[in-house]
């Protein structure tokens, strides 16, 4: 169509600088809730690399975790309790009492603001089952997860936006920020990059939040979208903030396999069962009360260990052979009403439908439980010291209400109870806080970096070539393919569900050299308008200094906790490690520290299901 | 069991010339690979300038919506084996119709999404004093058969293919537009909303719901299987009343 190829937009002289009272990055769940809240009356930005309807929180499925006691009797305490020694007894205990008690005022929030849940039969919020989640402390499986069919991430998602929508909240969409400004211990904004021009644009804010998600990207087999490559946390390390426990990344049992597409955990929740070569409901040997229903970490080990003995479905003992999720025995019609989508993946990728044959699943890199270290009020902060103006929320902070292993449906409340709460916390801060202190230069650093991705170390453009783009496209310097490929596999086998000081230590040495590689790749486009291979350097960068610190950490933690687990020390040592780590990365070394966890009511006991 | 494919794109370089033209890539594929599997080798190993939008890589967050083999679709649920027939070795690939082209496969949904806009798309609800700001007094009640009615139309990615797909937009680009008359209908059949009353404008609009002629263009392109004409012609119907 002709008239869909226009050259030479005209634009007036760009405006490259903006102050705002507070700045979130991210639109996902955390983000947008935040912006929600800090927008009734501070002047708020959402800044974002994707369009707000595309973030991750929308691929969340089986549901969002409240004791409602819609469907039998629950309690907040149980709920917290259940996070609790879900979180191996890392987790800050007062931050479980206030996602536990603020998630059932959350859960009515989202309803109220439109969310479409599924209902009981009597109109109400319908709960299913969920793996971790217990009544009377244990005792047995409680239905607590508040769902909508198996797409509650894609209706919070929408559910929020829309509620931007309506409060005229102000977007920047696609614009991707690279540089956090912060000084003497103050935050003052954000450097981005708008993706429609290459243009370098400064936040200056009193107040940043990151809600920036996940890192799962690096890892092969990943639940995670390739926009989550962690760039919240990686722009404050290089800022020179810590970053908490790392080592913890959870490996959700059930990806399809070969693929990471989720099966969610909702599928065991309504009565789905993890069957080994011989038909084996094997869970029953590692969790004899809660069995496909324990939590998340326990179970991927219990499947890891069944593969590596032989009773994969290939039996080959291959760490990348699977298992069978059987949900045949609950029939097409529940599959059709509660798990959908899920029954869409099946047949668009494995030509199967779920209530036929059983899915072959793997466990599968889903979760940062660590990131950016927050107090309650989502402001970033250690035991020794609180950032002014800075805070994070959702998956890229580690408040930690998660500690060694996060349960099913408490990723969703997560959101909504600690961007709320960040919102208010950054509103009330940036009523009273002096304005953002910006250098004149504050862009300067990152357009010198851009220029060297696209113009260093190669000259000019290629012979004979009138523009990027054309046959051949222009290489110079390495391509990031191979390096993306090698990160993911050596981060899946050395810094995976089972770890060894050795297998750590080689790949830290492997993470390292592809650092090195990587600054030698180029852009192979030149052009500024609508660059992504430009932005998808960035994020490698990103992820590769984020696989470092991830490695670093988890040599660092000498014992088994969550999903953190040694092969060379396979035991929990609370005498030593109940406590969170702190990670700090300077150049190529990662400086490793600690942050003091809070047991104020559940004593640490052993983890048993 | 992989196989070379030939992959043809319609690419285009505002700052490179005028005229969009057809690129030809080569890469090593199994059946069961997404065309987006086969995107990203080629922009990852080949050639990183190749422009596309994408993240999720499985249906859910409406990103690569582009014309494959002349059909609208999600990159990221095409399998090679899906467009791959009567044993072509050829996969054309091309920006959504009927937005304007950025770069290469990415288009300009700024209309789009004003027009998903211009419906209120947000729940506007039917008690009126019920205030949805920190109500948490309990979930407004909602009956099963209630939930059921809406229930279509919450599925909706807002990817645009229905947008690109409709061919009154061909001749009548102020139409509203498939989705977001969808999104519209999610709305005016929820129970909890004041329903058609505060969208009147919008969708009663000569260029609103009316334009539809019904081609069920929108319906056989919508990833997420959505009817999508039959919720423009519920909506048409209850405007009728």
């Amino acid at each position: 169509m002709k008239g869909m190829y226009t050259i030479g937009r005209q634009r007036e002289e760009p405006v490259l600088e903006h102050e705002y009272d507070a700045v979130i990055v991210g639109a996902g769940g955390a983000g947008l809730y935040a912006a929600l809240e800090a927008s009734r009356s501070v002047k708020t930005a959402v800044v974002s690399k994707l369009y707000p309807m595309r973030s991750h929180t929308g691929a969340a499925q089986g549901g969002i975790g409240a004791a409602l006691g819609n469907v039998e009797e629950d309690s907040p305490e149980w709920h917290a309790f259940d996070t609790v020694k879900g979180g191996d007894y890392l987790v800050d205990q007062q931050a479980a009492g206030i996602l536990a008690d603020d998630a059932v005022r959350a859960v009515y929030d989202l309803e109220n603001r439109g969310l479409p849940f599924s209902r009981t039969p009597e109109g109400r919020i319908d709960q299913r089952r969920f793996g971790g989640h217990t009544r009377e402390f244990g005792e047995a499986a409680v239905r607590r997860s508040c769902y909508a069919a198996d797409r509650t991430g894609h209706m919070i998602l929408q559910t929020l936006y829309q509620q931007c929508i309506k409060n005229d909240v102000s977007f920047f969409d696609e614009f991707q920020v690279v540089e956090a400004i912060v000084d003497s211990g103050r935050c003052h904004g954000v450097v981005a990059v708008e993706l429609a021009t290459g243009e370098v644009h400064v936040f200056k804010a009193k107040a940043v939040l990151f809600a920036t998600g996940g890192f799962g990207r690096m890892y092969r087999i990943t639940s995670n979208a390739y926009a989550n490559t962690g760039d919240g946390p990686a722009v404050l390390a290089r800022a020179g903030v810590p970053l908490e426990d790392m080592e913890f990344f959870q490996f959700h049992p059930t990806g399809i396999r070969g693929m990471g597409i989720l099966i969610t955990e909702g599928v065991r929740g309504e009565g789905g069962i993890l069957r080994n070569s011989r038909g084996e409901r094997f869970m029953e040997t590692y969790a004899p009360t809660l069995l496909d229903l324990a939590p998340r970490d326990m179970v991927a080990r219990a499947m890891l260990t069944e593969i590596r003995e032989g009773r994969g479905i290939r039996g080959d003992r291959r760490i990348d052979d699977y298992l069978h999720l059987d949900a045949t025995h609950l029939g097409k019609e529940t599959i059709q009403a509660k798990l959908p989508d899920i029954a869409e993946f099946c047949r668009t990728y494995m030509a199967i439908d779920p209530a036929d044959k059983p899915i072959p699943v793997q466990p599968t890199a889903h979760y940062a439980m660590g990131g950016i270290p927050t107090d309650i009020d989502g402001r970033v902060a250690t035991d020794e010291i609180v950032y002014e103006g800075l805070y994070a929320a959702g998956e890229c902070a580690c408040v930690s209400v998660h500690g060694a292993n996060r349960l099913g449906t408490n990723s969703l409340v997560d959101l909504v109870v600690f961007g709320r709460r960040a919102g208010r916390h950054i509103a009330a801060y940036a009523r009273k806080a002096d304005s953002p202190r910006v250098p004149a230069d504050a862009a300067d650093r990152t357009r010198e970096r851009l220029d060297r991705l696209t113009t260093g170390g190669g000259g000019k453009k290629g012979s004979g070539k009138t523009g990027s783009g054309r046959k051949g496209g222009s290489r110079r310097g390495e391509a990031p393919g191979p390096i993306y490929e090698q990160m993911q596999a050596v981060m899946m086998s050395a810094v995976g569900v089972y770890r060894t000081a050795e297998e750590m230590e080689k790949g830290i040495e492997e993470v390292r050299a592809l650092r090195d590689r990587q600054r030698a790749v180029r852009i192979q486009d030149e052009n500024r308008a609508f660059n992504t291979a430009l932005l998808e350097i960035l994020e490698l960068e990103h992820l590769l200094d984020l696989s470092l610190v991830t490695a670093a950490s988890a040599l660092h933690r000498t014992e088994s906790r969550g999903a953190h687990s040694r092969e060379d020390y396979p035991e929990r040592d609370d005498k030593r490690w109940l406590k969170h780590t702190l990670a700090w990365l300077e150049g190529d070394e990662v400086r490793m520290g600690e942050k003091k966890v809070d047991i104020r009511q559940f004593e640490p006991k052993p983890r048993k299901y | 069991m992989t196989m070379t494919e030939t992959i043809n794109i319609k690419r285009f370089n505002p700052e490179g010339g005028a005229e969009p033209f057809w690129q030809e890539y080569r890469t090593e594929v199994e059946p069961t690979d997404r065309v987006l599997d086969a995107l990203m080798d080629i922009k990852r190993n080949q050639d990183g300038s190749l422009g596309f939008r994408k993240s999720c890589a499985h249906g859910v967050c409406g990103s690569d919506a582009m014309v494959i083999n002349g059909t609208e679709r999600l990159a990221c649920k095409t399998l090679i084996k899906d467009v791959v027939t009567d044993g072509s070795t050829t996969i054309t690939v091309e920006p959504l119709r009927h937005m304007a082209v950025q770069r290469d496969l990415m288009i300009d949904q700024s209309t789009f999404f004003a027009r998903y806009r211009s419906v209120k798309p947000f729940l506007i609800p039917a008690d009126a004093e019920a205030d949805a700001q920190d109500a948490g007094a309990g979930e407004i009640i909602q009956s099963q058969e209630e939930r059921v009615r809406f229930d279509d139309a919450t599925k909706c990615i807002l990817c645009s293919a229905c947008f690109s797909a409709c061919p009154v937009l061909d001749e009548n680009p102020d139409f509203l537009g498939p989705a977001a008359i969808v999104q519209g209908a999610r709305f005016v059949f929820d129970s909890r909303d004041q329903g058609l009353k505060p969208r009147m404008d919008a969708l009663n609009d000569p260029n609103g719901v009316w334009p539809c002629e019904n081609h069920f263009q929108c319906t056989r392109v919508c990833p997420r299987g959505i009817k999508v004409t039959k919720l423009i012609n519920l909506t048409k119907r209850e405007i009728k009343k």
